[in-house]
């Protein structure tokens, strides 16, 4: 028998989590269950967090945009404030999976899993995004980069819970991208993927903002590609030289997927893509 | 425990282990044959049930989740005696073959056909995308949904 909590509001989690401090979290069980079925295992009690209505709501907040935890891919994806405040996630997460695992699965639950692959990051990343952590103790926020620790790794504290992620709306970025590369459209975990943010001024790049997923352990953003982009226009030449950058920042494995020197080769190769636009 | 929720309509209420699988306790326990088990990891969507309308998988569902909740499996769409308007273009556009896919199939074009009641195939590939078939080749699963979308809004023809 396991038991399943399945608290409505946050003083119950709580509740939940003093009563069962071992138990697993689930949120869209996407991963979770996935994993636990790899390693047989069967928790004696699970916390889900599916009825904190709470924890589902993406609305603005001051100068910024707070995404719930437990939004889903297909709710961001299609949510009129992610669509026009910041287009680079709602592609992003458009991305993942099918629909059903769209349907299931959380952007909390994408951040926990801290997986290198993991779309929604570098999207996040350019966004500046701060990670909402919830606790009986009260609310903490941090940086992505201070939160993304390694993969699988996340600066979650003990009774700690991802309440939301908190995107500022710093700047008008006309060119909002996100491309993946994988074997497979849907299903497919990222071989890499890239998420750029660029605001130009009179053609030029203002500022420009460029994360890699895949090709590090964890979301990798390139300063020196984006400092170099800074004051030129997007033109081919000018992106080739930016994506050598990209090139030598990440550091990418080999893995069953695809050869540390292909995802490198790639990695810069996605950027060309701009000159498109 | 006990775990109540309505499938394909009908109230049920079920004694057991809420950390089963919805995929098990809708096979085994409830008879809702039409729900299969391919992977058991999310990959293959032949588990597809409709959660309060939205498209999910049962093998990554806990029985606790359920309560409370809607079920609607292919038998919930239609059966032999009425069936469903895909179902129909599915047996006709020879859209199943060994028919292990097919109940997911269903669902998930279902789903796609609420949102977007006119896809074009790219749209459609996309809303099966997360469904896999080892025996069609999929253009003809495509070919059935179109027109079950088109049957659906009336008869009239794309463009
Ligand atoms: C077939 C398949 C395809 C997939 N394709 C993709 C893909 O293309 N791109 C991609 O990025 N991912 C993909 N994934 C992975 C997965 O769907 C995503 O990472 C998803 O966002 C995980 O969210 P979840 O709510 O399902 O997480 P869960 O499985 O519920 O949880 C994951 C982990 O995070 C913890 N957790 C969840 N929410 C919180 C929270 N609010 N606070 C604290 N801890 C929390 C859980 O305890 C658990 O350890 C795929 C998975 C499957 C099965
Ligand atoms: S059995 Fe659930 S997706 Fe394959
Ligand atoms: S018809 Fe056999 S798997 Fe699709």
């Amino acid at each position: 028998m396991t038991r399943v909590l399945l608290p409505a509001t946050l003083p119950e989690l709580w509740e939940a989590l003093a009563a069962c401090p071992e138990a697993p979290l689930l949120a869209g069980g996407t991963d979770l269950l996935v994993r636990l079925r790899a390693r047989r295992q069967r928790p004696e009690a699970l916390v889900g967090l599916e009825r904190l209505a709470e924890l589902r709501t993406i609305r603005r907040q001051g100068r910024g945009l707070r995404i719930g935890a437990l939004a889903t891919h297909a709710m961001i994806a299609r949510h009129p404030l992610v669509l026009r405040h910041a287009p680079v996630l709602a592609r992003a997460v458009s991305e993942v999976g099918g629909p059903a695992i769209r349907n299931m699965g959380t952007l909390g639950g994408n951040l926990c899993t801290a997986s290198p692959a993991g779309d929604s990051l570098p999207a996040l990343a350019v966004l500046e995004a701060r990670v909402e952590l919830l606790s009986a103790g009260g609310t903490r926020l941090l940086p992505l980069s201070e939160f993304l620790l390694g993969p699988g790794r996340a600066a979650l504290a003990p009774g700690e819970i991802v309440g939301a992620v908190r995107v500022p709306l710093s700047a008008d970025f006309q060119v909002q991208h996100f491309e993946k590369a994988g074997r497979r459209a849907a299903l497919a975990i990222a071989v890499v993927s890239l998420a750029v943010l660029a605001r130009l001024e009179k053609g030029m790049v203002a500022e420009a903002r460029l994360a890699v997923g895949s090709a590090a352990p964890t979301v990798l953003r390139c300063p020196e590609a984006e400092e170099f982009l800074r004051g030129r226009r997007l033109t081919l030449s000018a992106l080739e030289r930016a994506a050598r950058a990209v090139r030598a920042a990440v550091r990418p494995i080999d893995d069953a997927r695809a050869s540390a020197g292909y995802r490198r080769q790639v990695a810069g190769n996605l950027l060309l893509r701009l000159a498109d636009l | 425990m006990t775990i109540r929720f309505t499938l394909n309509g009908r109230p049920v209420a079920l004694d057991t282990d809420p950390g089963r699988r919805a995929v098990d306790i809708l096979r085994e326990d409830l008879g809702a044959l039409s729900v299969k088990e391919g992977c058991g990891t999310g990959e293959c969507g032949a588990c597809s049930v409709l959660l309060d309308g939205e498209l999910k998988l049962s093998c990554l569902l806990l029985a606790a989740q359920l309560e409370g909740r809607e079920v609607v499996t292919c038998e919930g769409l239609g059966d032999q005696d009425a069936p469903h308007a895909l179902q129909v273009a599915f047996a006709e556009h020879g859209a199943v073959q060994c028919g292990f896919c097919t109940p997911g199939m269903v669902l998930a074009a279902e789903s796609l056909l609420r949102e977007n009641p006119d896809p074009d195939r790219e749209d459609v590939r996309r809303g099966l995308s997360g469904n896999l078939c080892r025996c069609t080749g999929y253009v003809k699963i495509v070919d059935a949904v179109q027109a079950a979308a088109r049957e659906r809004r009336g008869g009239r023809r794309k463009k």
